[in-house]
């Protein structure tokens, strides 16, 4: 079944603040292998102007993730989670998310499209921090395999 | 030596050889909060007809990322990273694992920013595609 694309341009209400914790970042980057000392060393990270640790590249998955959900799991939308693949995966940063960030997301539907029996979905995962200055912009493009 | 001293047009960047253990996809999914069991489990990757458990692609673009930090020997550098998953990296259940290689060209260089193309590859097969970086390399370290 082909997605709706009438949902193109919808954005889903914000999600609750994120309080980024210094735990969260080293554990990730642990689970990546990342040794920058920035990660886990809040005097590195100061060296490099930041009030706490940072985080690398790709963390804010971890929060865009979860707000993506609201689309996934969107009755109305009704995707077949067992059918998604990820297929394009960006991130565009303002600045580093750092320990301490408690950040909102707001995710959009950027595009639905059909090509060869599946659909395409884009969204964009804007990420924001308490003061609502923008820090980084994730776009994830799910395919969702037809049934052939 | 990991991070050019300068960075040029065209300048390849010295490639970077990362080893995936099931343990590190174990570790991966805990950290990240992706529990999908196509990453753990043979039994479910196999009757979605997949080989058997394949690393999560977000995993994939942690270890080019880290070798875009790597090369610019700063944490903070990346200013946009974009990858398209083309090939599963399959990960076999012992100690050796499977191995990922990300090496980097310098596309261009202007205004102290640096756009590069990343080839990210496992057993020889290319498991990205359109993996683009544009790094802040103006503040270059040169230790």
């Amino acid at each position: 079944m082909a997605l709706d694309p009438s949902y193109v341009g919808r954005t889903y209400p914000p999600t609750p603040p994120y309080r980024v914790g210094r735990e969260k970042i080293r554990e990730f980057a642990e689970a990546i292998g990342a040794a920058d000392a920035a990660y886990t060393d809040p005097d590195a990270a100061s060296a490099l102007g930041y009030p706490d640790v940072v985080a690398p590249p790709t963390f804010p998955i971890v929060i865009s993730l979860a707000a993506g959900r609201a689309v996934i799991d969107d009755p109305a939308l009704g995707i077949d989670y067992a059918r998604v693949v990820h297929g394009d995966q960006r991130f565009v940063y303002t600045r580093p998310i750092v320990a301490g960030d408690e950040l909102t997301c707001v995710c959009t539907v950027e595009e639905i499209m059909s090509r060869g029996g599946h659909d395409f979905l884009t969204t964009r995962v804007d990420v924001s921090d308490a003061s609502g200055a923008p820090v980084v912009s994730v776009w994830t493009r799910l395919v969702v395999r037809g049934d052939a | 030596m990991s991070q050019p001293e300068t960075w040029a047009e065209g300048q390849q960047l010295p490639a970077q050889t990362y080893r995936v253990t099931r343990a590190d996809l174990v570790r991966y999914a805990g950290a990240s909060g992706d529990f999908n069991p196509i990453h753990w489990s043979d039994r479910i990757a196999r009757s979605v007809g997949l080989p058997g458990v394949i690393a999560h692609g977000m995993y994939t673009m942690a270890l080019a990322g880290r070798a875009l930090t790597t090369w610019t020997g700063r944490p903070d550098a990346v200013i946009e990273y974009g990858v398209r998953f083309t090939k599963p990296v399959v990960v076999p259940d012992d100690d050796t694992g499977a191995e990922v290689v990300v090496a980097g060209v310098v596309r261009s260089v202007v205004d102290g920013e640096a756009q590069v193309e990343l080839t990210v590859t496992s057993g020889g097969e290319k498991v990205l595609a359109q993996a683009r970086a544009r790094l802040r390399v103006g503040t270059n370290p040169a230790s």
